[in-house]
């Protein structure tokens, strides 16, 4: 279904390719839980490169490549690269795409990874572009979900924070509104997801979507929560993020109003959005999640590389 | 219609266009991007009566033939247009213009962040919505509205 295929924007996956991704990676989540080990990647290489910081999105795809038996290498730090004297990313790609079978890119440019991807041979998958997409965190979501609920279908989720900048937001919209997902945004005045893709959303899937600013309508009627950081990085004014990020909290007070099976999600890293007393709640899930980057990853690269 | 009803001779070899939405004639003059060096001369005639748009704008260029980019570009701002080629006074093709489903090349993404305003080797790519008209970046995935573009 993948083979040599890139992996760039949700949106260029259908229903049925997302749910291939959620089978297989319970596939890959039942082998690790088992300690078992996969070869099927022996001798193909990994190149990822990161020219925005990262924690989750790199490690779990370098730990899913050496879990199928393949090796990673990694561009390191922008300032140790060709990059600083000038490189351009079409030459980068040039290069890095006779170094391996398989290119993980993260950058801060809207489009980079779709550029990316026509300018090289070797299938390319997005670690992020700008404020664009990060259709894998997509897919680790909504394998969450499905773990953590039985199902994606028809659920009510609340999206809180800073929907115009986080591409995890743009791309899990997306995804659930192939599930038929009733949305509800929450954000400060300001941050509000892009009126377009809003209408998008509702043209063409059809799904029922409510604008707020206040965080308690977003809570309480929610089967997922799903909490966002403020992007300070995507800010010209740090004060005005620092303000923003002051704007709102979700603390365990907040969750007697909502519905006693809700759980909270976050793709992390958190700042001061999540009380830290909500972590050990049965509602807390966000750690969990991010233990999916990986099988989820296993999955995703051993149905793109043949 | 005559010339004495345009107020501007009839020409020789060149462009008419007609059937421009009334007030979007400058912008379709833009388009043409006629400067002090061109040697093309330019009519531009605004709130000309019509019986299918009420009123219309037309613009006559002497002596140039349009390529099939700008009749694209034209298309965006005045849908309704039609282009007529003149040659020897004579109208030799009248075609309407139609928007197309995609514009390549020519037009600069408004996302100050998109991959394609950096310098890379890469063309511009918009898929387009016609109603209500929306183009949509190939790279970047955001979707415009028309005035949000430099053209």
């Amino acid at each position: 279904m993948f083979e040599s295929r890139d992996i760039i924007s949700i949106t260029d996956l259908s229903r049925e390719e997302i749910e291939a991704v959620i089978k297989k990676s319970d596939e890959m989540n039942e082998t690790l839980q088992k300690g078992e080990n996969l070869n099927i990647m022996k001798g193909r290489i990994m190149t990822t490169l990161f020219f925005e910081p990262s924690t989750r999105t790199r490690l779990s795809f370098s730990s899913a490549m050496q879990r199928l038996g393949g090796t990673v290498i990694d561009l390191g730090e922008i300032k140790a690269s060709s990059i600083v004297k000038g490189e351009s990313l079409a030459d980068t790609i040039r290069m890095v795409e006779r170094y391996s079978d398989l290119i993980v890119v993260r950058h801060p440019k809207d489009g980079s990874s779709r550029f990316v991807a026509e300018i090289s041979k070797k299938p390319v998958i997005n670690g992020g572009d700008g404020t664009n997409q990060h259709p894998t965190q997509t897919l680790v979501d909504l394998f969450s979900i499905k773990k953590f609920k039985g199902t994606v279908e028809n659920l009510n989720v609340t999206m809180l924070g800073d929907l115009k900048h986080a591409r995890v937001i743009k791309s899990l919209a997306y995804g659930l509104a192939l599930f038929k997902a009733n949305l509800t945004l929450v954000s400060p005045a300001g941050l509000e997801l892009e009126k377009e893709i809003v209408a998008e959303l509702k043209d063409k899937f059809g799904i029922k979507i409510i604008q707020t600013n206040d965080v308690y309508t977003g809570v309480r009627n929610a089967d997922v929560l799903y909490v966002t950081r403020i992007q300070k990085e995507r800010f010209s004014d740090p004060y005005e993020a620092e303000k923003m990020q002051k704007s709102y909290k979700i603390t365990p007070e907040m969750l007697e109003q909502s519905r006693d099976d809700m759980i909270v999600m976050h793709a992390l890293p958190r700042v001061d959005e999540i009380d830290y007393r909500l972590d050990g709640t049965k509602a807390a899930k966000y750690f969990e999640e991010a233990s999916f980057g990986v099988p989820v990853r296993m999955a995703i690269i051993s149905m793109v590389v043949q | 219609m005559t010339d004495k009803e345009l107020l501007v001779r009839k020409i020789e070899n060149g462009t008419v266009i007609d059937h421009i939405i009334a007030g979007r004639g400058l912008k379709v003059a833009e388009i043409l991007g006629l400067s002090e060096q061109s040697s093309e001369t330019m009519a531009l005639l605004m709130n000309v009566s019509s019986q299918k748009l009420n009123k219309k704008d037309i613009v006559k260029i002497e002596n140039r033939e349009l390529t099939q980019g700008e009749i694209d570009k034209i298309s965006l701002v005045a849908p309704y247009a039609t282009i007529n080629i003149i040659r020897n006074s004579e109208v030799v093709e009248k075609k309407k213009v139609k928007i197309p489903e995609v514009i390549e090349k020519i037009l600069r993404c408004p996302n100050s962040n998109c991959i394609t305003n950096e310098n890379e080797p890469i063309k511009t790519k918009f898929s387009i919505q016609k109603e209500p008209l929306r183009l949509k970046c190939w790279y970047c995935e955001r979707n415009f509205e028309i005035e949000e573009f430099k053209i």
